[in-house]
C-alpha cells in the first residue's frame, strides 16, 4: 500500500508516493532528483549518504522514508551553490580537501551537523564527529583543515 | 585493450602507446585553429614524439582554439581524483598564456577524444603532458603567426599576455585569441617538436594550483555515472552467488509474480531484475532463486601463502649478477626471511556503476572506468556490433586505484540494456563492489642477504611471488644479486589486477624490511645502512633531505619507534620515514608523523603533488595496518566497510612531503609512487618501537603480540 509522505527538502515542501520502507537515499536520488548524496555502502559504514534530519547527521541509506514525515532534511544542495559557496564549501575548495569528491558531499554534511552543535570545536572533536566518514583518496589531514578554517570564518560571521 | 593485457602492462614498464585513426572526430570540430600531435612508439618514451609521415593520421592529443577564445584540450585520460584535470589545464595554458580558466577539459570520451589505452600507471603527467604541452606550444607559434601577417611585422617583435598578443614597442596595437581565430579553421599537424617553455618562463607550472573541479565536487553538482538518470529507465539489480566463479545451474524466478513491473533477464551466467524503482528491483532480486555450481574452496586467507609457494613453480629471472655462492661465502651474515601480503580491495568509494541506453543499434555509455576506449571494445565485442556504434562518454570517478580497468559493470548493464530494451542503470552494491574487485594479489617474497663485517651487502637473493617486479631494479649496490619472479596464471581464489603501483607495495615492504633487519644484525643504523650501500646518487640526495626533514637523530619518546623504508616508482624515487607508537599489552600500532621525500622531476603542480602523496601515504596506512580481505575460496567474506577496515580519520598522522628541485628535468609519476614504502617503513617502524619484527601485512595488533612474544 502506498502511503502520502511529506517532509522538507532543502527548505521546500515535498511529498512522496511511497511504501513507506524505502530509503531517505533513495528518494532523495532518485525520486526527487537530487544526486549530489551519494550510494556508499548501503549500511551507514562509509558515510557519502550522510544529510541532516532537522538538524541532527543522519546517514540517509540507513533511514526509512516513513520515519522523516513531516521532518526537515538538508542535503548538499542545501548549503549553498557555485555561486554562494558556504563557509564550508569555500574552506573544502580553499584547503583542496578533496580528490575524487565521491565522499565530499557526505564530509561537508556532516561538518555542517558538527558546527551546528559545536561551532569551536578542537581538533580531537573534529576527528571523533568525522571518524566514521570514509575517504579512498586520503584526504582526511585537510578535510580537518577545512573544517577548522570553516569554524573561524564562521564564527566571524555571527 | 583486454585487462590481461592491462596487467603485463603494470608488472612490466609501459611501453605500449596505440594510436588509431580519429580524422573523424575533426569533422565535429568547429571553427578556430586545430593542433593534432602524433607520436610513435618509441619516440613516447623518450616523452617526445617525431611525426613520420606513415602515422600522420593517428594522433594521441590535441588542442582546439576556438573562435570565442577558449581553449578545448581533449585527452583521452580520464579525472578520477588524481587532479590531472587541473594540471593538464595548466600545461596548456601555461604555454598558450592565457589563464587556466580559459582551458576546458574535455576527458575520456571516445568520439571527441583522441585514443588513450587507460589511465594507469602513473603515466599522464609523463606522457600526456608533455604531448599537451608541444600542442599547445605549437598553437601559441600559430596565433604568433597570425597576429604577425595581421599587423604586417615579425613574430619577434610581438609579445604574448594573457591570451592577447601585441607588438612589444607598441602595445596598443594589440588583438586577442578570439580575434585571430574568428572565421578561420586551421588544422595543423605538428611537424617538428616545437619550442617549449623553459623553466624560467613558467608562469603557471610549478605554482601550487587549486583544483579546478573542486566547486562542483564541494557543491555535490559534479557529475558520476549513477547520477545521470534517462528517461524510461530502469534500475538493475543482478542476482550473484555467493562464490565467485560459481555457474549458472537453475533458475526459479516464481516469486517474482508479486512484484508489478518487474522484469527478469535471464542471459548465459547474468541473472538481474529490472524496474522503474530501484527499491522494488533489489527487492525482488533477493526472491529470485537461483541454484549455482560453486568450485572448490582450496585455501583460505591463512593458508594461502603456502598454497602460493607449494603451487608455483613457473619462475624468470629479472635481473642476475655476480654469483650468489660467492656472495654468501664473503658474507659474516646469512640472513634469510619470508615476507607476506595478504589480498587487499581497491574499495573506491564510488561502486561500479553504469548508465546507457540503446539508440537502434548504437550504445551510449557512462561508466565508472579508468579504460573508456578499451570499455568500448569491450562492450563492442559483448554486443557484437562495430565499435563506432559504441560512445563511451564524459564522466567523473569516485576513485579508481587500478580497480575499474576490467568494465565488468559496464558490460552487464549494456547486456541488460539489450534484452529489456530500455535504458538502464546498474549500481554495485558494496558487496558486489568487494566479491568482483580485481583484488590486490596476496604475495610471498623470500628474501636471503649477505653482509661482510663492514656493513656492506655481498648477496641478494629475491623470490617473488604473486607480485611482479615493478619497482624491484636493484637500486643498492650488491655484487651478488638474484630476483625471480612466480607466478602463474589462475592461481587465486578470485580475480586479483592492478592495485595503486602494483606489486610494488608488497615488494617494498618485503625488501626495506629486510634491509633494516639485515642492518640491525650488522649492528648499524637502518639511515647510515642504507647510505653505505645505495648506488643511486638521486636516492641518496632524497633519503638525506628526508631524514633531515624528519629529525633522523632525535629523541624518541617512551614506546615510539622510528622507520625508514626507500623505494622506485614510475620513475620517481621515494623515501618514507615514519613515527609510529606501540603500545606492548594491546599491539596497537598508532602513526605519528610521516615525512616523505620525493624525486619526482619537475613538479607541474607542487599542490596537486602534494595532495597525491598526502593521498597515497593516508591509503597506503590502510594496506599496512588493516586492510585483509577474508576468505574461504571464493567466498569472500569481507563484505563491507564494518568487516574490511580502510584508513580513517583517527589513523592518519601528521604528513610533511618534500621534493626535491628539479624544474628543468622531465616530470615523473605522482600519483602511485609515494604509497610503496608505507608498508616498509611502519614495520621498520614498529621494530624500533618495541622489537617486534612483523613479516606479514596488515601488522595487526595481533601480529604485533605474537612477535613480541617470540623475542
Amino acid at each position: 500500500m502506498k502511503q502520502s509522505i511529506n517532509f522538507k527538502l532543502n527548505s521546500k515542501n515535498v511529498t512522496v508516493e511511497v511504501q513507506g520502507d524505502e530509503s531517505l537515499l533513495t528518494v532523495i536520488r532518485t525520486y526527487l532528483d537530487e544526486t549530489g548524496t551519494k550510494y556508499g555502502c548501503g549500511l551507514g559504514d562509509c558515510g557519502a549518504c550522510t544529510v541532516l534530519v532537522n538538524n541532527e547527521v543522519t546517514r540517509s541509506c540507513m533511514t526509512f522514508i516513513e520515519d522523516v514525515a513531516n521532518k526537515e532534511i538538508i542535503t548538499i544542495e542545501g548549503i549553498g551553490t557555485s555561486t554562494n559557496l558556504h563557509p564550508i564549501q569555500e574552506a573544502f575548495v580553499k584547503t583542496d580537501a578533496l580528490q575524487c569528491g565521491f565522499c565530499t558531499p557526505g564530509m561537508i554534511m556532516n561538518a555542517y551537523g558538527l558546527l551546528l552543535k559545536n561551532p569551536n570545536p578542537t581538533r580531537e572533536e573534529i576527528i571523533t564527529a568525522m571518524d566514521t566518514n570514509l575517504c579512498r583518496c586520503g584526504s582526511y589531514g585537510r578535510i580537518i583543515e577545512a573544517i577548522e578554517k570553516a569554524s573561524k570564518q564562521l564564527s566571524k560571521t555571527f | 585493450m583486454k585487462p590481461d593485457k592491462i596487467d603485463e602492462l603494470y608488472f612490466s614498464d609501459v611501453n605500449e602507446p596505440i594510436s588509431l585513426d580519429r580524422r573523424d572526430f575533426l569533422k565535429k570540430l568547429g571553427g578556430g585553429i586545430i593542433v593534432v600531435f602524433c607520436l610513435g612508439k618509441m619516440s613516447l618514451l623518450d616523452g617526445w614524439g617525431q611525426n613520420k609521415s606513415d602515422d600522420t593520421p593517428n594522433f594521441n592529443a590535441y588542442i582546439h582554439i576556438k573562435e570565442d577564445g577558449r581553449i578545448n584540450c581533449y585527452t583521452g585520460k580520464i579525472e578520477m581524483g588524481q587532479g590531472i584535470i587541473t594540471s593538464l589545464a595548466q600545461v596548456v595554458a601555461d604555454e598558450l598564456g592565457v589563464p587556466i580558466n580559459l582551458v576546458d577539459m574535455v576527458m575520456g570520451d571516445t568520439e571527441l577524444c583522441p585514443y588513450d589505452a587507460g589511465t594507469w600507471g602513473s603515466l599522464t603527467t609523463r606522457f600526456a603532458d608533455p604531448v599537451l604541452r608541444a600542442a599547445a606550444a605549437e598553437a601559441r607559434e600559430i596565433l604568433i603567426d597570425l597576429a604577425a601577417t595581421k599587423f604586417g611585422v615579425s613574430e619577434a617583435s610581438l609579445k604574448l599576455d594573457n591570451g592577447i598578443i601585441c607588438e612589444t614597442e607598441n602595445p596598443s596595437n594589440k588583438v586577442t585569441y578570439a580575434e585571430l581565430t574568428e572565421g578561420k579553421r586551421i588544422v595543423k599537424n605538428l611537424e617538428k617538436k616545437p619550442t617549449i617553455k623553459k623553466a624560467s618562463e613558467f608562469k603557471l607550472i610549478g605554482k601550487p594550483i587549486i583544483s579546478t573541479d573542486a566547486i562542483a565536487k564541494v557543491t555535490g553538482t559534479a557529475m558520476y555515472s549513477g547520477d545521470i538518470k534517462l528517461p524510461g529507465m530502469v534500475y538493475a539489480t543482478v542476482v550473484r552467488p555467493k562464490v565467485v566463479g560459481s555457474k549458472k545451474v537453475q533458475v526459479d524466478a516464481s516469486q517474482l509474480e508479486s512484484f508489478f513491473g518487474v522484469e527478469l533477464i535471464n542471459e548465459g551466467d547474468l541473472v538481474a531484475v529490472v524496474h522503474s524503482d530501484p527499491e522494488v528491483a533489489t527487492k525482488a532480486a533477493r526472491k529470485v532463486k537461483v541454484t549455482w555450481n560453486a568450485p572448490e574452496q582450496k585455501m583460505d586467507n591463512e593458508t594461502i601463502f603456502k598454497y602460493l609457494e607449494d603451487n608455483i613453480s613457473d619462475n624468470n629471472i629479472f635481473q642476475e649478477g655476480g654469483l650468489l655462492e660467492v656472495g654468501k661465502a664473503a658474507s659474516e651474515y646469512v640472513i634469510k626471511a619470508q615476507y607476506q601480503d595478504g589480498y587487499k580491495a581497491h574499495a573506491p568509494m564510488e561502486t561500479h556503476t553504469a548508465t546507457c541506453y540503446f539508440e537502434d543499434d548504437k550504445l551510449t555509455i557512462w561508466t565508472s572506468t579508468q579504460t573508456p576506449f578499451g570499455t568500448q571494445d569491450q562492450l563492442a565485442k559483448a554486443l557484437e556490433i562495430p565499435k563506432e556504434n559504441v560512445h563511451v562518454k564524459q564522466i567523473f570517478l569516485g576513485g579508481g586505484f587500478g580497480g575499474k580497468i576490467y568494465n565488468q559493470q559496464a558490460i552487464e548493464a549494456a547486456l541488460i540494456a539489450k534484452s529489456c530494451k530500455k535504458p538502464v542503470q546498474l549500481v554495485w552494491s558494496r558487496r558486489e563492489e568487494f566479491m568482483y574487485d580485481k583484488f590486490r594479489p596476496a604475495a610471498v617474497m623470500n628474501v636471503t642477504s649477505g653482509v661482510d663485517e663492514n656493513g656492506k651487502l655481498n648477496l641478494w637473493e629475491f623470490d617473488i611471488y604473486c607480485a611482479g617486479t615493478r619497482g624491484t631494479k636493484l637500486f643498492y649496490d650488491v655484487e651478488n644479486n638474484r630476483t625471480r619472479m612466480f607466478n602463474e596464471r589462475d592461481i587465486h581464489p578470485f580475480g586479483t589486477g592492478a592495485w595503486r603501483a602494483p606489486g610494488n607495495n608488497s615488494t617494498t615492504f618485503a625488501r626495506e624490511s629486510h634491509i633494516d633487519v639485515t642492518a640491525f644484525k650488522a649492528g648499524i643504523d637502518p639511515l647510515e645502512f642504507r647510505i653505505k650501500n645505495l648506488k643511486s646518487n638521486n636516492m641518496i640526495a632524497a633519503l638525506k633531505l628526508g631524514a633531515e626533514k624528519f629529525g633522523w637523530n632525535r629523541t624518541k619518546k617512551e614506546g615510539h619507534g622510528f622507520g625508514i623504508a626507500l623505494g622506485e616508482d614510475a620513475g620517481t624515487s621515494v623515501v618514507m620515514i615514519a613515527e609510529v607508537h606501540v603500545d606492548k599489552n594491546t599491539g596497537v600500532v598508532t602513526p605519528i608523523k610521516v615525512v616523505c621525500s620525493q624525486d619526482m622531476g619537475q613538479v607541474v603542480n607542487p599542490h596537486g603533488a602534494t595532495v597525491q602523496t598526502e593521498g597515497g601515504i593516508t591509503m597506503g596506512l590502510g594496506y599496512a595496518l588493516y586492510e585483509d580481505v577474508k576468505f574461504n575460496g571464493g567466498l569472500v567474506k569481507s563484505r563491507n566497510f564494518s568487516n574490511y577496515t580502510i584508513t580513517k580519520f583517527s589513523n592518519t598522522p601528521e604528513i610533511e612531503c618534500v621534493f626535491i628541485d628539479k624544474m628543468d628535468s622531465k616530470p615523473q609519476g605522482g600519483g602511485e609512487p609515494a604509497i610503496i614504502c608505507v608498508g616498509g617503513a611502519i614495520a621498520n617502524a614498529v621494530f624500533d618501537a618495541c622489537g617486534a619484527r612483523v613479516n606479514r601485512m596488515p601488522i595487526t595488533p595481533e601480529r604485533v603480540l605474537k612477535a613480541l612474544n617470540k623475542e
